[in-house]
């Protein structure tokens, strides 16, 4: 009797923790006085153009966002009816994003906030994840928050969705078994072949990549560590990624936002 | 003697329940010897010539993401690893093989992957899943490679 209950105990211990406890990454978090933005690790000709307005190809969709935030489709209303002409009233909203919507209980990033805009109050369906149109909105409203120290609230409804973006950011992956902070907390300023290795912060997206030729959000440079290290990427979008998004703003707490960045 | 059968059945018990077995963790059962595998994978006799392609091709190894040899012709070698300039003048073959196939058994923390395991690993991209990252052959040609690596063939 004594001796089925010890064995229930040993299964019970064992399998909580993972197989391998010995190769399980350090949980140790990135020290706020070497904190510094993916742009310091740039080559400089990729960081020139990311601070020069004119030649900042990122520029084109903030340009599209604008419009898109001036102009009422379909007899709708549009965005700068509730938010300013010029979106004064959401300037420095974008640094506390993602964030709980008290409403639904549920974490929005910025993408998801103009979509809920969009189905609430100017009755028009959401747009799709990583469309030009949604990408320009997010970069647009983001924008106006350039220079803003990130700051966002983990507390309270948000504390889950922070744990488990903490949890995926420590957990190995994929064929090549590895953990987002195995290569941004703890190989920073490497190289890995043509890059550096940065300490993997989202306060630039949505960035404009020049292997990409595009502007992409946040969830696609994780999509693309994912797939980097041969793992099943996670949907853009899913609770997942917006609660690493949530973790990595956490982390990057104090940096200003740069949107829009360039990127290899 | 009870007590070993009773260490056993609890170790099976506990594989059963944790959905993994315990002596899955390489692509095939293999000796290790201290820090080496001694005997080539898979019976595959290495290439060196080929196996300095691994070592380069992203398709492949692709490994200069993380190494740099001295004297090697391929662009930006990282250093995320250490150089593996005259490797063959510090490790024998089977030293270099049990740290392609399996650095994480020496060295648990390490980014370092492990080329020829395939059991107990987390969120596996379909197209991955079940095979190792190298072959036994691409394995073995790197490892014949990598012996032919002598320090006076770099430049430091
Ligand atoms: C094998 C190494 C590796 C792993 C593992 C990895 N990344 Fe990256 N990551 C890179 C490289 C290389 C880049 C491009 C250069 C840079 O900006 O760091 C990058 C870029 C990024 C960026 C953009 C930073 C910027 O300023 O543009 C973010 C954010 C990021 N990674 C987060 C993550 C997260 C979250 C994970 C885990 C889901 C992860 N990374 C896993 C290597 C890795
Ligand atoms: C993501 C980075 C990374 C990649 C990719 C990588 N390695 Fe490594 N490698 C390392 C690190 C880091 C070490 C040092 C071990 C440690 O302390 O973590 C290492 C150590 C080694 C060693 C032992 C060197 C010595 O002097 O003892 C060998 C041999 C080696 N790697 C070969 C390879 C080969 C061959 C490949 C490609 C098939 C490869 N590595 C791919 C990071 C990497």
């Amino acid at each position: 009797m004594i001796r089925a209950g010890l064995i229930a105990c040993l299964v019970f211990a064992a399998c909580s923790a993972p197989p391998e406890e010995a190769g399980t990454p350090v949980r140790d978090p990135l020290p706020d006085d070497i904190k510094r933005s993916g742009t310091a690790f740039l080559q400089p000709d990729t960081r020139a153009l990311q601070a020069d307005d004119f030649a900042n190809p990122g520029f084109l969709w903030i340009d599209r966002g604008e419009k898109l935030f001036r102009a009422g489709v379909d007899g709708s209303k549009a965005c700068a009816a509730c938010h300013g002409e010029d979106g004064a009233d959401l300037v420095g909203a974008a640094a506390h994003y993602p964030q709980v919507d008290a409403a639904s209980g549920e974490l929005v990033n910025i993408e998801g906030r103009i979509n809920q805009c969009r189905e609430q109050h100017q009755s028009l369906p959401p747009l799709d994840y990583e469309s030009d149109d949604l990408l320009a909105l997010t970069a647009y409203v983001s924008h106006l928050s350039r220079g803003e120290p990130v700051s966002v609230d983990v507390s309270g409804p948000a504390a889950r969705y922070y744990e488990m973006g903490r949890d995926y950011f420590f957990t190995r992956r994929g064929q090549l078994n590895l953990a987002c902070s195995q290569c941004h907390n703890e190989h920073w300023g490497e190289k890995l072949r043509g890059d550096t290795i940065s300490q993997g912060h989202g306060n630039a997206f949505p960035a404009y990549r020049l292997e990409w030729q595009t502007l992409g959000s946040l969830h696609r440079r994780l999509n693309d560590c994912d797939e980097g290290v041969r793992a099943e990427p996670m949907p853009l979008g899913s609770d997942t990624y917006k609660a690493v998004e949530l973790y990595l703003a956490k982390r990057a707490e104090g940096l200003p936002i740069e949107t829009p960045g360039v990127r290899r | 003697m009870r007590a070993v059968s009773w260490a056993m059945a609890a170790g099976l018990l506990l594989a059963a329940a944790c959905g993994y077995e315990t002596g899955q963790r390489l692509t095939e059962p293999v000796t290790i010897d201290g820090d080496a595998i001694p005997a080539p994978l898979g019976g595959e006799t290495g290439d060196a010539a080929r196996g300095k392609a691994v070592f380069t091709d992203r398709e492949q190894g692709h490994c200069v993401l993380c190494h740099a040899v001295a004297g090697l012709d391929a662009e930006f070698q990282g250093n995320v690893g250490p150089p593996l300039t005259g490797l063959g003048d510090r490790l024998t073959p089977g030293q270099i093989r049990l740290r392609i196939a399996d650095a994480q058994r020496i060295w648990p923390q390490t980014v370092m992957p492990s080329y020829y395991r395939t059991g107990g690993l987390n969120q596996v991209g379909e197209a991955y899943r079940g095979e190792p990252a190298l072959s036994a052959r691409q394995i073995e040609d790197l490892v014949a490679w990598l012996s032919t690596l002598k320090t006076q063939d770099g430049e430091e």
